[in-house]
């Protein structure tokens, strides 16, 4: 037990240096998927069936199918198809020989379709008469959709919004299966190198949750920031 | 004197349901026209057309001289021709809602500069100004950095009559302004509107405020089944009600 526990202890620190990969990976799939749930939101609210059946698709496909087949399908499907391709002439091409960034294209493209749905949701659910007020006092659809739409929603599905968040920051660990060195890739070479089973993904564990419990704490923090019209008033 | 507003022969229909059969309505700068009715009779309706929240089958709407250029779908409903002039001249027309309807998601103070900054393009600082000279005229300048919900009904709709008048509006369109309020918090929003009328702005008021009709409006349009049954002067429509029907609503409204 003490052997196992030293054990532990050695390897925390080639463990905690991982720390950044993930949290990076998480926050750059995070904010591009974020990003592209924008417009696979308002696409899926569009009474154009030009729109909302490829959007509804797309939302279909992301959430239907693991994240391991999606995450290997662009890593593998893509290493094929690139090279060779006028992308190897691009300034995308350095980029493309690393596992990360397949990592971050599959988690972005999965997160743009889980919080697509969610915001859809909560766009839907955004007051009708404070867009009708948007809309008496002059605003055009995009300044409606800028000004009063768009914040009243991410208010709204905030709480989910962290929670995906969250779920993401879990699921990075798949980018260990692509060869990125992420704290479950780390994981992942010291058992090859140690034949260790256990000691390293118990390590790995203990990392996850404080690194999750502090990532809800922030989450938190921001989720009162931004909701603050909710909270009790100031006084007067 | 020049005509602010001006309806004419305005239809609506919904469905099979006609709603409005031919309304027309003129106001003069100035003017206090209270639009009565029970409900169902299309007095809502009205003003909604008048803005383009609902948008008539047919009929002109001229603002400031100015018509909104609608045209004609073949399945009898209508269309504006450019969506860019009824924005602008939607700024013309502020409206004040039944249920408020501000911004939540932003103070009282942003919810009063919001249109002039973003639709008017007035600068941040010189709508800021006027924003507190307003919110203090409806007597809630200590409420500016508070959010819509923690206030009460009554302060709420100040605060929405503060945003209408932030536009430099050619006519405030009233949509029963005091009926979502606790009965003790009509009257603060009641004086409010007084004042402005006594300011010699142009208002619209669709209301059930007999008294604020009587006393305040200058003109009274009573609505029945969707097409204006009796107009004219309060003290001549209320009391001496030509048409039957105006005669039973007044007695029913009377307390």
């Amino acid at each position: 037990m003490d052997e196992s526990l030293a054990f532990m202890i050695s390897i925390f620190p080639r463990l905690l240096a991982a720390v950044p990969l993930t949290l990076s990976l998480t926050l750059i799939s995070g904010v591009i998927g974020n990003l592209l749930a924008v417009p696979v939101a308002l696409a899926r609210l569009s009474p154009n069936p030009l729109l909302w059946v490829p959007s509804a698709f797309y939302i279909l496909l992301m959430r239907g199918t693991p994240l391991l087949v999606q995450t290997y399908l662009i890593y593998y499907g893509l290493g094929e198809v690139l090279p060779g391709s006028f992308i190897q002439k691009t300034f995308l091409w350095p980029y493309l020989k690393d596992g990360f960034w397949y990592a971050v294209f599959a988690f972005s493209l999965n997160t743009a379709g889980y919080t697509g749905e969610i915001l859809r949701g909560a766009m839907s659910a955004v007051p009708k008469g404070e867009i009708e007020a948007a809309v008496a006092y002059g605003m055009s659809p995009w300044l409606r959709l800028r000004r009063v739409i768009l914040p009243r929603a991410i208010q709204i599905c905030l709480p989910a919004m962290s929670g995906e968040t969250i779920l993401l920051l879990k699921a990075t660990s798949l980018a260990s299966l692509i060869t990125v060195w992420d704290i479950m890739g780390t994981a992942r070479q010291i058992q090859k190198e140690t034949y260790q089973i256990y000691e390293p993904l118990l390590a790995a564990g203990i990392i996850y949750i404080v690194t999750v419990f502090i990532l809800i704490r922030l989450l938190n923090a921001l989720e009162r920031r931004i909701n603050q019209h909710r909270a009790a008033p100031v006084s007067a | 004197m020049d005509t602010t507003l001006k309806v004419e022969d305005l239809h609506k229909r919904f469905g099979a349901a006609e709603v409005l059969k031919g309304v027309s309505l003129s106001a003069n700068t100035g003017d206090v026209i209270a639009m009565i009715g029970s409900s169902g009779s299309g007095k809502s309706t009205l003003l909604r057309c008048i803005n383009l929240l609902e948008t008539p089958n047919s009929g002109r709407v001229y603002v400031n001289g100015e018509l909104i250029r609608m045209k004609a779908l073949s399945d009898g409903t209508a269309k504006p021709e450019d969506q860019k002039q009824v924005e602008r001249i939607r700024s013309k027309l502020a409206m004040v809602f039944q249920s408020f309807n501000l911004w939540s998601h932003r103070t009282i103070l942003e919810n009063v500069i919001e249109a002039p900054v973003h639709v008017l393009g007035v600068p941040k600082k010189e709508a800021i100004e006027k924003a507190e000279a307003l919110l203090a005229k409806v007597g809630i300048a200590d409420k500016r950095n508070f959010y819509p919900n923690h206030l009460s009904g009554g302060q709420q709709q100040r605060a929405a009559i503060a945003r209408a008048l932030a536009m430099d509006p050619s006519v405030l369109l009233f949509d029963e302004p005091t009926s979502a309020l606790d009965p003790e918090l009509v009257g603060e929003v009641l004086q409010v509107m007084r004042k402005l009328a006594e300011e010699g702005r142009t208002m619209l008021v669709v209301t059930h405020e007999m008294g604020f009709a009587r006393d305040v409006a200058n003109q009274i349009v009573f609505l029945h089944k969707g097409q204006i049954e009796e107009e004219g002067a309060p003290r001549e429509v209320l009391t001496h009600p030509k048409s039957e029907r105006l005669q039973q609503f007044l007695s029913s409204t009377r307390h």
